[in-house]
């Protein structure tokens, strides 16, 4: 049995383990220890997304139109795509301007504009308000169902209203007092609520659980699995329709993508993921992890809503049960009083999530960004001179808080009737969405002006106003219905629901279309058609350019003035409370290696920037302008001299780039010189090898020809034989002396490029054959067999006659030399193939290692060993032969392996196939 | 600097692919009579195709910077 006593009491316990977390979150962050600084903690904290609209209303839109409360979870899905574009800079923006809200940005951005931070705070909280109400009637009816178990009963009937709205009354109140609990213990400078934080996290995994349970309850234990909910309802005539609700019940395609894109805004630009994405966020890299995972519990707290859609409708066939109420109704109808009481707690935590960022980040907003500039203008408040204004920040804070929730409430009691829940959320999802021109516009565009941003959101926002608000008003019977139906003063063409007459649309979708076209006009418009201030200019280079100002005295460099380090400290410590503007000022001494304040600080540029992005970070940008503003004597600087910073800056980065690219190419040109320079080296080692190898080449011969001539000379006694023969080895020699020069000639007249080539198209077979012939009586003398293998006809190429049949004799010539001694063979093969021509040269020699087979081409090579086996050769045959063979773009290669003889083959391009 | 942009043209793609996969005419081609494992086959293409682009989100944000 559920009493009311014990739900209230059950409810008050889990705020009070709420609490609990969040300050023990608190305590954990004051000693150092953070528990939020996780990627899954911001992952969950960002699930504060999923409300009571979620929890309860998701399976009411299901229930009426299928597939509709979809793009409100796929649209965010690809946002979060646009994150490591999007988001990843405007974290980085606000890390270095500290900034504390939505509002904050926009009037940071625009030239630090109170104007335009007060604009945007007044839009986002008339906004939200339907949000908040949405959030007050779910967790009020929730309860009054729950009271009322096991029978159902739904709020809307009679006898029950009087009491529902005292529940949401209470139920705004107990939040109120709760938010300031949580929210508003203390100031901080970089506004940052861990323990808020922490218990988000946790409400994200309580929703999530109860709606997991109540699904698989419903899925498998009503029904038997998801095929079966599907099965039944499709046999249900009714029911069928929505199984394929596209250009049906759920409206066209158009709706959808309107819904899809109003959420991509609403997932950015809603206050209270504003301030879980980019405000506590304590780490970038968390990012990583978030974009996935986030959507991943989308996904799982929606797997289920159809099926409790369909459960609903199957086990409520009548109609009688409020779809909106299907997640808490089929427990009870089941009889399942703990599951119910789940639920029950579950939406409560949807709700009070939601409700507690949200009225913390709109508080914030209304004190900084509306109150505070207000009453520092007021000179009447001497507000400036006040010793300590903590706690004045403070109760603007808390005071803010009860309104907005009050506000929400009396929305609720006005507006909250004649809408279902999705229906009252998407209002609101369209009023931030007036954002994002000014935001994305901002943060991509340096030319977006202060003035057009405030034309853009008064545009956006009053088209907002006739086309949402005023109907929503009207339909609750606070305004005359006839507004809607007949239009203003009779003006059909001015209704609010078929602006200038465009109708088939449905109510969001029509006022997305002309807010957006209203709010981008106007924001394009008035920027091209105003000029920027120097402050605005500095601003929109700060923002749009934030991954090139790197550190956070980007700012400093703007600033021109005489100020006081007593002055700057005062100021800071009225604000904050004199620890943390002690700490402040220590920081930023122990960053310059002083110790303050034994030594003293120099009332510079870089300190009064840091001073005031601090005080930025408690009162808002606005604010803090104006209160620095106030101790410092300042120039202001001209729009010329902010561009010629700006100038000076960029040509800065440009001359670095230049400089890195010359350094990159010195680099390059010292590595290409090194390289050369080896390769002089060992070019001029081989010409020493060269020229003392062809000394030792030269002397051998002419040794023994000197032997051979001195012995003719000295000793006429010298038989005749004798005479002859010796003789004859001096002009053996003498020959071999010459052939040495010739070759070595001819070797530096091919090397240096000397060399006369006489081209003609010549026939390799009658080369082949005249080189046999002439060597015929060699080979006879030696007794070695040779044989030739050619083919009939062959292409002819285009070489120097006299140099081939030089490649031929060569090889030739070697290959009798090194063929066997006993019985030589020598076969040459000619053969034709691809466009290319090859001779091969076998002998059944020795054979030549592997080892060998590239030096054998090299200068004076000669194979085995020169100690003991007399030099057959000049060694420069095969090399020169090598290069003759190459410059005709032929190749040249030995294959061999000792013992087994040797083949030397050469190919030739004949020009024809190839 | 080149991997951060590499991988921010990923996302900006992946972006397109899930406006392409959730819209006409591809939705309708998935908005017809008939079931797919036991669930209507719009829904069931919505909620693959859903966990199919998450995953792809997953690989990009995890695989390198």
């Amino acid at each position: 049995m559920l009493h009311e006593t014990a739900i209230v009491l059950i409810s008050f316990l889990y705020l009070g383990v709420l609490f609990a977390i969040a300050y023990y979150a608190d305590e954990r962050a004051d000693a150092g220890r953070s528990i939020i600084a996780s990627p899954y903690v911001y992952s969950l904290s960002l699930a504060v997304y999923a409300t009571a609209w979620t929890f309860y209303g998701s399976v009411g839109r299901a229930a009426s139109d299928g597939v509709g409360f979809l793009p409100i979870y796929v649209g965010p899905t690809l946002m979060i795509a646009l994150w490591w574009v999007v988001l990843r800079k405007i974290l980085r923006i606000s890390k270095q301007n500290r900034i504390t809200s939505l509002a904050d940005f926009v009037a940071s951005r625009y030239g630090k504009s109170a104007l335009l931070g007060g604009l945007v705070t007044v839009i986002a909280v008339i906004g939200i308000l339907p949000y908040i109400s949405l959030q007050l009637k779910a967790v009020s009816s929730s309860f009054t169902i729950l009271v009322h178990y096991p029978e159902i009963t739904i709020p809307a009937a009679a006898g029950a209203v009087s009491s529902r709205q005292d529940t949401a009354l209470w139920v705004a109140l107990i939040l109120a007092a709760f938010t300031i609990a949580f929210g508003t213990r203390h100031l901080d400078a970089a506004e940052h609520h861990q323990g808020m934080v922490a218990a988000i996290a946790f409400e994200s995994l309580v929703k999530l659980l109860a709606f997991l349970a109540v699904g698989t309850f419903v899925t498998f234990g009503m029904y038997n699995g998801l095929g079966d909910v599907f099965a039944r309802a499709a046999a249900v005539p009714k029911l069928r329709a929505m199984l394929t609700p596209l250009e049906g019940v759920a409206g066209n395609y158009s709706t959808w993508v309107w819904l899809t894109i109003l959420s991509m805004m609403a997932i950015m630009f809603l206050p209270r993921q504003f301030q879980v994405a980019v405000i506590e966020n304590v780490d970038e890299k968390h990012l990583n992890k978030a974009i996935w995972l986030f959507p991943v519990y989308m996904i799982a707290i929606n797997v289920f809503v159809l099926p409790i859609a369909f459960g609903g409708l199957l086990r409520f066939p009548d109609g009688s049960v409020d779809a909106d109420t299907f997640v808490l109704t089929l427990p009870m109808v089941e009889k399942q009083e703990l599951l119910a009481l789940l639920v029950f707690i579950g939406g409560l935590s949807a709700a009070t999530g939601m409700v507690i960022v949200e009225t913390i980040a709109l508080s914030t907003m209304v004190c900084n960004d509306l109150v505070m500039p207000v009453l520092l203008r007021l000179r009447g408040l001497r507000l400036v001179e006040r010793p300590d204004l903590t706690g004045l920040l403070l109760g603007i804070r808390r005071g803010a808080i009860v309104l907005v929730l009050l506000l929400g409430y009396i929305y609720f009691k006005v507006a909250g009737e004649a809408y279902a829940l999705v229906s009252i959320g998407l209002i609101s999802f369209a009023a931030v969405a007036q954002f994002a021109p000014a935001i994305l516009g901002g943060i991509f565009w340096k030319d977006g002006t202060r003035v057009g941003a405030l034309c853009g959101l008064l545009a956006g926002f009053a088209v907002w106003l006739y086309t949402l608000l005023l109907p929503a008003l009207a339909r609750s019977g606070w305004l005359p219905i006839a507004l809607l139906d007949q239009g203003p003063f009779g003006i059909a063409l001015l209704k609010p629901l078929q602006l200038f007459g465009l109708t088939g649309l449905d109510q969001i979708s029509h006022a997305m279309i002309w807010s957006m076209i209203a709010n981008v006009g106007a924001y394009v418009a008035g920027s091209l058609f105003s000029s920027p201030s120097a402050d605005e200019h500095r601003q929109a280079s700060l923002f749009v350019d934030v991954f090139r100002h790197t550190g956070g005295a980007g700012g400093a460099r703007f600033w021109r003035g005489t100020a006081s380090v007593p002055d700057l400290y005062g100021l800071l410590a009225r604000f904050l409370g004199t620890a943390t503007a002690d700490g402040a000022f220590h920081d930023y001494a122990a960053a310059r290696g002083l110790r303050w304040p034994d030594e003293q600080l120099v009332a510079d540029a870089e300190l009064v920037h840091y001073v005031e992005v601090q005080l930025a970070g408690a009162i808002g940008a606005a604010s803090a302008r104006v209160m620095v503003a106030s101790v410092v004597k300042e120039e202001a600087l001209t729009i010329e001299e902010v561009r010629e910073i700006l100038d000076e800056a960029s040509q800065v980065v440009v001359y670095s780039h230049r400089l890195q690219q010359k350094s990159r190419e010195l680099e390059a040109a010292t590595a290409e010189l090194r390289q050369a320079n080896e390769r002089l080296t060992e070019l001029d080692r081989l010409k020493d090898d060269f020229v003392s190898t062809v000394t030792h080449e030269l002397r051998t011969p002419l040794t023994s020809i000197r032997a051979f001539t001195e012995i003719l000379l000295e000793d006429p006694e010298v038989d005749a034989d004798q005479r002859r023969k010796f003789l004859g080895i001096i002009t053996k020699e003498a020959e071999r002396l010459t052939r040495l020069i010739n070759q070595v000639l001819d070797l530096s007249k091919i090397e240096s490029g000397k060399a006369d080539w006489v081209e003609s198209r010549v026939d390799m077979k009658e080369v082949i054959s005249d080189t046999l012939a002439a060597m015929e009586q060699l080979f006879r003398e030696r007794n070695i067999r040779v044989e030739a293998r050619m083919p009939h006809k062959v292409s002819t190429v285009k070489v120097d006659l006299d140099r081939m049949v030089q490649v031929m004799l060569n090889l030739l010539s070697n290959a009798a030399k090194f063929c066997d001694a006993a019985s030589g063979r020598i076969e040459v093969a000619l053969s034709e193939r691809d466009g290319t021509l090859r001779v091969d040269v076998s002998d059944n020699g020795r054979g030549i290692g592997a080892e060998n087979h590239e030096a054998i081409f090299g200068k004076f090579h000669q194979v085995g060993d020169t100690l003991t086996d007399k030099p057959h050769g000049s060694g420069l045959g095969l090399h020169i032969s090598r290069q003759i063979v190459e410059h005709f773009g032929g190749r040249m290669w030995v294959e061999s392996s000792l013992g087994r003889g040797a083949r030397f083959s050469f190919t030739l391009p004949t020009g024809a196939g190839a | 600097m080149s991997e951060l942009e590499s991988k921010s043209q990923r996302f900006v793609a992946l972006c397109m692919l899930g406006m392409v996969l959730f819209n006409y005419p591809i939705l309708a081609l998935f908005n017809v009579p008939g079931t797919l494992f036991g669930v209507p086959t719009l829904y069931a293409y919505v909620f693959i195709a859903w966990a199919a682009l998450v995953g792809l989100m997953a690989y990009v944000a995890e695989s390198g910077g």
